[in-house]
């Protein structure tokens, strides 16, 4: 796996309930690079995100999905992850009477090959020096998955989960939203930690104020489910200056949301 | 080769028993009691599961097994749970069948006064104490045909006794095991703890593979004044057999009852539990598993009385159920007129694993007081989709991610098991149950 990674998406068309969310979508993201993609609510962001990682809700109704050339549309979820996916979610589930470290060693074993597991000392070394790095108590390694947890600290559970996987290209849907500007940088210091050229990264958000933190080298606006207009980091300030409806007037669209007929 | 004949279980049989065993003139009395209410009295009537059609007497009386002298002697899979890594000297009692086949008691416990034993050799030492307690909680002779039944047959049996101030330390074990074909494994059990004393008990109910058997069982605990008591059990009684256990407890001022209990059965089970807050300032809190598999049909009742003011209690209830299994799970809080302050909060959760799997989750609170606090929870449900996928988003594959979540769901009992070897039985139990 020393192949930088590759992640490319052609004409992908998803729909949601018999209601096309994405259509027609074109991206693709290397090793080493950040990319954003900005856009106003409604427009299908987090809809791309859950469809790259296989949500059992979204439907691929045409176009394509590959990781270093290997088609991603035909792996189960958990496959998709051990290729090397992530995706940092916005709601990530609460699960009762599982242990953030169980969690945690079952993920990192399901990637390993039977008899290989990672030792106890060493897993709890780890994750102990991980979750320093984002600032989150120790308490939280024995506390249930999510159970109770803050919105901020469910965000920091993510990027833990995100550093201790290390995977090769990941999603990071909404990581800004509900944290306040503290938590935002340790979150964004973690990330950039993990920046290197076998990881290419995918920050979702609609808020320009995180990329002040993570960097990205691409930004791209959605809407209507495509994407309209991409440019370097550049294209980020200006959106967060004068806002989206130039890009509109620019592409003569009046509703930017996925429902409005094109 | 010895032929075993099939004893008719009538007076004579309970007459010739009691009198083998030595027992006092009021036992065998209350035994022929017994059996005339079981020939007269209907079964319990249980809320939503029929159990007309159950096997209840179709056991061979009063198997009785010889002593063994040595742990080592013992069944195989009753020497596993009786294994301790920790060299700790601890309480022991196992029963086969019929008979209190080996017991075991740390001196410096007997020096303290406590007394572990068969019941019915303590009717012998304790025949007063015991005539005091024996079947007068919710379970007596003529409540129904399964407690009658129980009154007539029951045999071995547990006597634990703690004295005032006296704290147990180390863990008091019970083994309950049916061997062969036909096994009925009748006992009853009588936990007394005096004031300010303290104890963890800890028992297990396991059958031979294949072979029919039927456990009808009775537990009445009275806990004294400030003391406390825990009880755990574990059942893995196979899918032959039919389980109808009832627990009941009785807490004086400001003592403590804990139940932690894992019915991990492959057959047919009633489980009823009854705790009695009298005291006040007393508390209870008791928790329950069980899976359902295959066929098989599970009823609970959970229930909390509470007559004593500023009593305390917390109830748990949570089932799985696959295959075409069902499980009614009832939880019943009643607070007495007078009982102010009192608090009760109860929870029932089902998780159902096949389209086919049934159940039922329904909470009860039946309150005649004013000032108290009371509150209940109920759930039933499928795993939700959205966990499965966050896992799986993780590299876990669905089989695990599953296995990950109902060991979750059944957590708070698990992880509550005092007993490293215990908690490895269960374990395996819910893994053999669930896959």
């Amino acid at each position: 796996m020393s192949q930088v990674p590759h992640l490319k998406i052609e004409d992908l068309r998803v729909t949601i309930e018999n209601k096309e969310i994405l259509k027609g979508l074109n991206l693709e993201i290397k090793g080493g690079e950040v990319h954003a993609i900005m856009g106003p609510n409604g427009t299908g962001k987090s809809t791309l995100s859950s469809a790259i990682m296989g949500h059992p809700k979204y439907e691929v109704t045409g176009g394509s999905i590959t990781l270093d050339g290997e088609d991603v549309l035909e792996m189960a979820v958990d496959e998709r992850a051990r290729k090397g996916l992530f995706l940092a979610m916005q709601y990530p589930s609460e699960i009762s009477g599982v242990t953030n470290a169980d969690f945690l060693r079952s993920a990192i074993n399901a990637r390993m090959e039977e008899g290989k597991e990672i030792s106890l000392m060493k897993f709890i070394r780890e994750m102990d020096k991980k979750m320093k790095v984002l600032e989150m108590d120790e308490a939280f390694m024995h506390r249930y998955l999510n159970e109770g947890f803050s919105g901020g600290e469910k965000k920091r559970n993510e990027i833990l989960q995100m550093s201790m996987l290390n995977p090769r290209i990941a999603i990071m849907d909404e990581i800004d939203s509900g944290l306040d500007i503290d938590a935002l940088k340790i979150v964004a210091e973690g990330v950039n930690n993990m920046l290197s050229p076998e990881l290419g990264v995918l920050v979702i958000t609609h808020y320009q104020r995180l990329l002040n933190y993570i960097k990205p080298n691409f930004v791209h606006v959605m809407m209507q489910g495509r994407i309209v207009k991409s440019g370097g980091p550049e294209l980020a300030e200006k959106l967060e200056a004068e806002g989206y409806d130039w890009i509109k007037k620019e592409l003569g669209i009046v509703d930017e949301t996925v429902n409005a007929e094109v | 080769m010895s032929i075993e004949m099939k004893l008719q279980f009538d007076r004579e049989a309970i007459i010739q028993f009691s009198k083998q065993s030595a027992e006092p003139e009021w036992m065998l009395n209350l035994r022929l009691e017994g059996y005339d209410h079981y020939q007269q009295l209907p079964l319990p009537k249980l809320d939503k599961t029929k159990i007309d059609k159950w096997n209840m007497d179709g056991f061979v009386p009063f198997r009785t097994q010889p002593s063994v002298t040595a742990i080592q002697d013992l069944p195989e899979e009753v020497q596993k749970v009786l294994a301790t890594e920790d060299k700790v000297e601890k309480a022991v009692l196992v029963q086969k069948d019929a008979s209190v086949i080996y017991t075991s008691l740390p001196e410096s416990l007997k020096s303290q006064g406590v007394v572990f034993t068969s019941l019915q050799a303590a009717l012998a030492t304790h025949g007063e104490l015991i005539q005091k307690y024996f079947m007068q909680l919710d379970s007596k002779i003529d409540s129904h045909k399964i407690s009658a039944l129980h009154a007539a047959a029951w045999s071995g049996g547990v006597f634990l006794y703690i004295p005032k101030n006296v704290e147990v330390k180390v863990p008091v074990q019970a083994v309950f095991y049916a061997s062969g074909n036909e096994s009925g494994l009748i006992p009853h059990i009588l936990i007394v703890t005096e004031a300010n004393s303290s104890v963890d008990y800890i028992d297990n109910y396991m059958s031979e593979k294949d072979q029919f058997m039927i456990q009808n069982g009775i537990v009445e605990i009275h806990v004294g004044e400030g003391s406390r008591v825990n009880f755990t059990s574990v059942r893995t009684l196979n899918d032959q057999a039919t389980d109808y256990i009832f627990r009941h407890a009785s807490v004086e001022k400001d003592g403590r009852m804990e139940w932690l209990l894992a019915e991990m059965n492959d057959g047919n089970t009633v489980t009823q539990n009854t705790t009695h807050l009298e005291g006040n300032g007393s508390s209870a809190e008791s928790k329950l598993i069980t899976i359902g598999s295959g066929a098989q049909k599970t009823d609970v009742v959970s229930k909390m009385t509470h007559t004593g003011k500023n009593s305390d209690s917390q109830m748990l209830v949570k089932g799985v159920v696959k295959d075409e299994a069902s499980a009614i799970l009832n939880g019943i809080t009643f607070i007495e007129k007078g009982a102010t302050k009192a608090n009760g909060e109860q929870a029932e959760k089902l998780l159902m694993l096949s389209p086919k799997a049934r159940g039922d989750a329904n909470p009860i609170l039946l309150i005649d007081e004013d000032d108290v606090k009371a509150g209940h929870a109920a759930s039933a449900g499928q795993i939700n989709p959205m966990q499965i996928f966050y896992m799986m988003s993780r590299g876990i594959p669905k089989e695990e991610a599953q296995r990950l979540i109902i060991f979750g769901f059944l957590a708070q009992v698990v992880d509550a098991i005092p007993n490293k070897e215990i908690k490895k039985v269960l374990e395996a139990a819910i893994e053999r149950k669930v896959y």
